[in-house]
């Protein structure tokens, strides 16, 4: 097992809404993320993602706020932190954060070398301006992004290697944790590949350490992470490798989001796509019991009243790969009585 | 409206497609010009859509299907060529014909949230597609009954939605209550432009029932405009691939995408990320 890079306990957060309600969008989540391995997070829209993001990066400002639980990035406890702190000592360092439309977060009015400068003057107001262009040179030559971008202005620059710069800009400290949230969503399919061939050339290279990539698009995320998190309604339901989750999904709701992948390829066509009926739950007052149970065909009379943690279950491989054991669900049903019934539904569906 | 015989477009595909054409376009283009500077979005662009047909239209950001979907629809006048529609010339030159022409072609758009009017209630939006149908002398409880109907079918209450306004249902729901129009309005075309874009994966497949079953239904033929290659994979029988204004490639989906021959389709359907074959990040595009 790798050095944990970000280590998340019970993490809770809850934002505050104008009448004085909590709402629970992060609920106990617990995750562990390795040197050079990436995590991704997967739910509907509004199922907490970007709430988690948020409150990773210790960005706790109001409605936000910080609840329990502990985030350790690299041994260093940052829970609780001042947001204003945050900035200054965790921000660039150990954190970045890319949010999905981070190319309209560029100033139109400078240019892209004056980004860096500010990045990097924040941290260590003594480097000085040549040393800060030679380090930026070569990191965007090492990236494949052309040294003249440098010295342009943010409107000169297309969507999708605005994109790619902001990506660079912000991780120009080599951070220990890359949080990116949706970075992809607002592209075209060829600059959406090129971001990814990034970020995926600054892991091997070791410019980011690990990180944690929140997407709905589920063929993307196969493609980018190590391992695949499920949440649905603030909690964390199913955690695996992504082949596993991808391929061999357990929870309902995983299977749930699973069974609506669409993509070019032979095959697709003859597979019936299946929805999930009804709307994730109100987390005003979220349901006594499991909370997917209202929408869960396989529900039981038991669901609705006890609530239940992650459990583990998986086994190790014949070469003593640990990874295949840390899977983990949350519900009730045993894993095998859950697999008999996809078997049995897809094996119906085949025939009818 | 008398269904008239096709007209003899040139068609080298679809000889098996038994439906007559229902539109169809020759050398359809749309030029914007502003301050001399011509910029053409749409560049003679040739198609026939028939009867019961499932079109899509996939294109990146920029390639001209928002243009040609709006001079489909008869919302932006066309800069050359003409569109046929049920095998005459279209003609929206007056307002009556233009809404005669709009009983026939109506569509669905992106955004749920801005396609409804703010004032008017579900009840006002649904009574009006009937309005429009004609069916507005029909007794009150018949009215009821379709619009019941029409709700059931999409999976909505009419119960829950009367007396509401559209902006207190959700985005799906929204969208939902669209294809319940749609249902009411029976037109001979459906266009929707990128109806799931703005909706997540699981929605998303309750939406792509509800339009096959639609189509299923009423026998419409459906346009769907989008960016992704693999949904319109799915849902259509035949694809038109646009690129900067033109049609790169046309066929049946399956030919289109798994043998696709303009290496702009290649492009595009190599760049999606995919989960039984690996991503190929081989090729390099000096972008």
């Amino acid at each position: 097992m790798g050095k944990a890079m970000l280590e998340v306990r019970e993490l809770t957060t809850k934002y505050i809404t104008r009448f004085h309600e909590d709402v629970y969008a992060v609920d106990h989540v617990s995750f562990t993320v390795e040197e050079g391995k990436s995590i991704g997070i997967a739910g509907e829209s509004g199922c907490g993602k970007s709430t988690l993001a948020l409150s990773l990066m210790g960005y706790y400002f109001p409605p936000l706020h910080y609840t329990s639980g502990d985030i350790i990035i690299d041994g260093k406890n940052i829970s609780g932190m001042n947001p204003d702190d945050v900035r200054v000592k965790i921000l660039g360092t150990e954190i970045a954060y890319i949010p999905q439309a981070a190319m309209n977060a560029l100033n139109p009015t400078r240019k892209i070398l004056k980004f860096i400068e500010d990045v990097i003057l924040a941290h260590d107001p003594k480097q000085s301006k040549n040393d800060i262009r030679d380090l930026a040179r070569k990191r965007f030559e090492v990236l494949n992004l052309p040294a003249d971008v440098l010295n342009r202005h943010p409107v000169e620059l297309s969507g999708g290697m605005k994109q790619r710069t902001v990506i660079a800009i912000s991780t120009i400290l080599s951070p220990k944790v890359l949080i990116a949230d949706e970075p992809s969503s607002a592209l075209d399919v060829t600059s959406q590949k090129l971001v990814i061939k990034m970020i995926r050339d600054m892991m091997d290279m070791g410019f980011i350490k690990s990180m944690i990539f929140i997407t709905h698009e589920l063929p993307l995320l196969y493609n980018v992470t190590d391992s695949i998190l499920v949440m649905y309604a603030g909690q964390l339901v199913e955690s695996g490798l992504a082949k596993q989750m991808i391929f061999d999904p357990v929870h309902p709701y995983s299977k749930g989001l699973m069974d609506s992948i669409i993509v070019p390829e032979e095959g697709t066509r003859d597979v019936k796509l299946t929805a999930i009926p009804g709307t994730p739950p109100n987390l005003k007052n979220p349901p006594s019991g499991c909370r997917f149970a209202d929408r869960c065909k396989y529900a039981q009379k038991l669901c609705k009243s006890f609530e239940v943690s992650m459990r583990k279950f998986g086994e190790v491989s014949p070469e003593g790969d640990t990874s295949e054991r840390n899977r983990a669900y949350r519900c009730l049903i045993p894993v095998h009585e859950l697999k008999e019934s996809y078997d049995k539904e897809r094996e119906g569906g085949l025939s009818s | 409206m008398s269904e008239q015989a096709p007209t003899a477009l040139a068609s080298d595909l679809r000889q098996d497609a038994t439906g007559i054409p229902v539109l169809s376009g020759k050398g359809v283009t749309k030029v914007f010009e502003s301050g001399g500077k011509k910029n053409v979005a749409v560049d003679h662009v040739d198609f026939e859509f028939r009867q019961g047909e499932l079109v899509s239209i996939v294109g990146e950001s920029g390639s001209g299907k928002t243009t040609l979907v709006k001079m489909l629809l008869g919302l932006t006048a066309i800069s050359e060529g003409d569109i046929y529609y049920m095998g005459t010339k279209r003609d929206i030159s007056t307002r009556g014909k233009k809404k005669e022409y709009w009983k026939g072609i109506q569509a669905i758009f992106q955004d749920p949230f801005s396609s409804y009017n703010i004032f008017h209630k579900i009840d006002a939006v649904l009574l009006d597609c009937l309005n429009m149908r004609g069916l507005g002398k029909l007794p009150k409880e018949k009215k009821l009954e379709l619009i019941t109907e029409a709700c059931s079918f999409v999976n909505l209450k009419y119960a829950e939605l009367t007396n509401k306004y559209p902006f207190e249902l959700s985005g799906g729901q929204q969208q939902r209550l669209m294809i319940a129009r749609i249902f009411l309005l029976k037109p001979r075309i459906l266009l929707a432009d990128e109806p799931t874009s703005m909706i997540d994966a699981c929605s998303r497949a309750t939406i792509l029932d509800m339009l096959l079953n639609l189509r299923n239904e009423t026998g419409m033929m459906i346009i769907f405009v989008t960016h992704d290659i693999g949904l319109a994979y799915y849902i259509s029988d035949a694809i038109y691939i646009m690129e900067r204004g033109k049609f790169v490639e046309h066929g049946k989906a399956d030919q289109v995408i798994l043998t696709p021959t303009a290496d702009y389709t290649k492009r595009l359907v190599n760049d999606v990320p995919k989960i039984h074959q690996p991503w190929d990040f081989s090729v390099n595009f000096g972008k």
